[in-house]
């Protein structure tokens, strides 16, 4: 029984099935239940945390991942796995902090001020949440003392900032200094994204990381997380 | 079932009504004032004996006369051409039915060149970085031979969006004679693909051979007119106005025979026709009608196409400019002509001035084949691999051609708007702007699989080099090593036996066991 959930819990996250409602891409599966029923039928049979996120969720993810590169799936199947899982992990959330199972960390994304442009900044956090990421999404024209002030309060590690246009990347630069000013710069990695700026521009305002989209943005804080544990 | 082509709902149309009925005035006027010189004496009596006005022009080693038809003749034979022909193939699923008043288009190859190209890749290294490789293609031009033309049959046969098969190299091995060219170039065609095989006719006295060499494929007479796999283009007419003599020979024997044949009339506007649009367009008009007329005296009922290969002169050497924005001009009038008149019409696009693949060639082979293809000609030939006007045939460009035309008939698709999908996208609405972050991807997916998104460019690289050749070239390669479905070893054998001339290093089956 306790096989059988997470083993199709693991095949909804490769299908990208949220839930019950949820289209797939195989039709048998249809009306069955989703990634979120599945997530809560193995709490209720008191599956162990770790093997739910690992064998069901990361496992999946995994698959997902492999079927990507193999160009089987596309972005849209990606994002649907990732925002099932991350529905999974709201679920799960309340029991991993009365756990001693971690996170892959905090991670705190907004578009800066001025600028309402969010189709990336959004698939980047489906991404991330996908990935194990606790993300916090402040939404679009978010002024430089909030993202500040929240860094500041959620003693988050990461942060993403987005810009589509060449008038508000110039804001990335602001949010970088007012973290100096508040004396944090140094407790979080800024990383930026959107079509206006590039890895020069990232180098020049001294962001930690320039990342071209979301698959890019997971490689770099795996990288982080690799050297902080180093 | 046969093949679907792809149907142009609302055709796109450069002349209007009024100027149609001008142009067709106009030819009448042509075809009465000043006629027709015929070089051919057959079509002259031919002419006589129904009642147009044939006068002898000059007589001794090379005679003519002058042929002027009247309206209502021109105007009964049109009406006695069948409105809907079919070209029969080897494989039953690749017959081509084309209506002279349903702008269907199907895409053929074509049409023969004398030169083949062939493609390798060099690698270059950076003098000021000698660790820097490039592939760079080259293309090296030779005279064309049989196995080239079983191997650009071969990849035609392939390539999704071919819809049939004309020649597309002029076969010049050493042992390829007048006397036994066509029975080669025909065979090493139908050998090597199953759609429909068109070709032109280089000795009138291989026609019997070739036919029976069809019927042989089809199990008869009676077959081979019930699933005509082959058909035949005519340049019967020399611009300005004359009947040559040979090939209006050719042209009486394949009607006679009642297989379906294509009247290919060719002007050039600036020296064999006017420059102005309206004038090519009333004399090529004229001179595919006056083919037509002929067709019909000769036999009732046979299966004609409306062959239009119009061009535009190039200013600086007055050869043809079919890469010109006129000719393209020139084949959408064209092709409202034809369907004026009912009939299916075989029209041209996709040549090119360029002598390599490049992108003078992408460039203008793809605007002439999406302008062309949205007038919806029924019969699109040309429209793969030809360069350099049509002196050279590059199969790789061939393959690029297939990208292009998959990206045609995908615009062409008809609009999935009704009832049903508005209601669907009422509620998808409603529920995405419902959510914080408003995204429709959630929807994507299942529209991904079923066909409704165009696929990317299939020869797309890694976006920041461009690997488009060499990426065709393995897709090239890739479809030489599918195997495809040869004559029946029985039937190959018969045909061995029974038509003369045939190059013993054609049987595929030669050596087998």
């Amino acid at each position: 029984m306790i096989e059988d959930i997470i083993a199709v819990l693991k095949e909804n996250v490769i299908q990208g099935r949220r839930t019950v409602d949820d289209e797939g891409i195989d039709e048998a599966l249809s009306g069955k239940p989703g990634v979120v029923e599945l997530t809560q039928s193995a709490l209720d049979n008191n599956i162990p945390l770790e093997r739910i996120i690992t064998q069901g969720l990361t496992a999946g993810m995994q698959v997902v991942g492999e079927k990507f590169a193999q160009k089987e799936y596309f972005i849209p199947d990606m994002l649907a796995s990732a925002e099932a899982v991350g529905e999974a992990m709201e679920i799960l959330k309340p029991h991993l902090e009365a756990s001693d199972v971690q996170t892959k960390g905090k991670f705190v994304i907004a578009t800066v001020k001025g600028d309402i442009h969010d189709i990336g900044k959004n698939i980047v956090a489906v991404l991330l949440k996908g990935a194990g990421y606790e993300v916090v999404d402040l939404g679009i024209d978010v002024p430089t003392e909030k993202i500040v002030e929240v860094v500041k309060e959620s003693e988050t590690q990461f942060l993403g900032l987005s810009a589509l246009l060449t008038t508000t990347m110039l804001v990335m630069r602001e949010v970088i200094e007012a973290l100096k000013q508040s004396k944090i710069r140094d407790k979080v990695k800024v990383l930026i994204g959107g079509a206006a700026v590039s890895d020069e521009y990232a180098k020049e305002i001294g962001a930690d990381a320039y990342c071209v989209d979301g698959f890019h943005a997971i490689n770099v804080l795996d990288s982080f997380q690799k050297a902080g544990a180093q | 079932m046969p093949r679907e082509g792809i149907l142009v709902r609302t055709p796109y149309e450069r002349i209007t009504d009024e100027q149609v009925q001008q142009i067709h005035h106009a030819s009448m006027e042509i075809l009465s004032d000043p006629g027709l010189i015929s070089f051919n004496k057959d079509a002259a009596e031919i002419f006589r004996s129904n009642g147009a006005d044939v006068t002898t022009v000059s007589s001794g080693d090379n005679p003519s006369w002058l042929i002027r038809i009247p309206e209502e003749l021109v105007l009964s034979a049109v009406d006695s051409t069948n409105k809907t022909v079919k070209l029969g193939a080897r494989n039953l699923e690749n017959i081509l039915v084309m209506k002279g008043d349903e702008p269907r288009v199907f895409f053929i190859t074509g049409s023969e060149t004398n030169t083949w190209l062939d493609v390798d890749f060099q690698t270059y290294v950076r003098k000021s970085e000698p660790a820097t490789e490039i592939r760079v293609p080259e293309f090296h031009p030779r005279r064309g031979t049989v196995a080239d033309l079983c191997k650009s049959a071969h990849v035609c046969e392939h390539l999704q969006t071919v819809d049939g098969y004309i020649r597309t190299v002029n076969i010049q091995d050493k042992d390829i004679t007048e006397d036994n060219k066509d029975v080669n170039k025909f065979f090493a065609s139908l050998n090597n693909t199953t759609k429909h095989v068109m070709s032109g006719l280089t000795s009138l006295h291989q026609l019997d051979n070739v036919v029976r060499m069809a019927e042989l494929i089809v199990g008869g007479k009676e077959q081979l007119k019930e699933n005509p796999i082959i058909s035949f283009i005519t340049c019967l007419v020399k611009s300005p106005l004359q009947f040559v003599e040979d090939t209006t020979d050719t042209f009486i024997e394949v009607c006679r025979r009642g297989l379906p044949v294509v009247v290919s009339s060719s002007p050039q506007a600036g020296t064999s026709a006017p420059i102005r649009e309206s004038g090519i367009m009333a004399q090529i008009n004229a001179e595919v009608l006056a083919g037509i007329t002929l067709s019909q005296l000769v036999n009732k009922g046979t299966p004609v196409l409306y062959g239009s290969v119009p061009v535009r002169a190039r200013m600086d050497t007055l050869g043809d400019s079919y890469g010109s924005v006129e000719t393209s001009q020139y084949n959408i009038d064209c092709v409202q002509m034809a369907r004026f008149y009912k009939i299916p019409n075989y029209s041209t696009s996709g040549v090119c001035d360029a002598k390599i693949p490049g992108q003078q060639s992408s460039i203008g082979r793809l605007f002439s084949d999406l302008v062309v293809t949205l007038s919806g000609p029924q019969f699109l030939h040309c429209a793969y691999g030809l360069l350099d006007c049509n002196a050279i045939f590059c199969l790789l460009q061939a393959v690029l051609d297939d990208a292009h035309f998959q990206m045609i008939k995908f615009l062409l698709k008809p609009a999935l708007i009704g009832e049903k999908e508005i209601s669907e996208t009422l509620t998808q609405i409603r529920e995405v702007v419902a959510t914080p972050q408003k995204m429709y991807i959630r929807h994507i997916r299942p529209v991904m699989r079923s066909g409704e998104i165009s696929p990317p460019y299939p020869f797309e690289g890694d976006l920041a080099s461009d690997n488009v050749f060499a990426l065709a070239y393995e897709r090239m390669n890739e479809l030489l090593a599918k195997p495809v479905e040869h004559i029946d070893s029985i039937t190959t054998s018969k045909i061995f036996q029974e038509i003369p001339g045939l190059l013993p290093r054609l049987n595929v089956y030669e050596g087998r066991s």
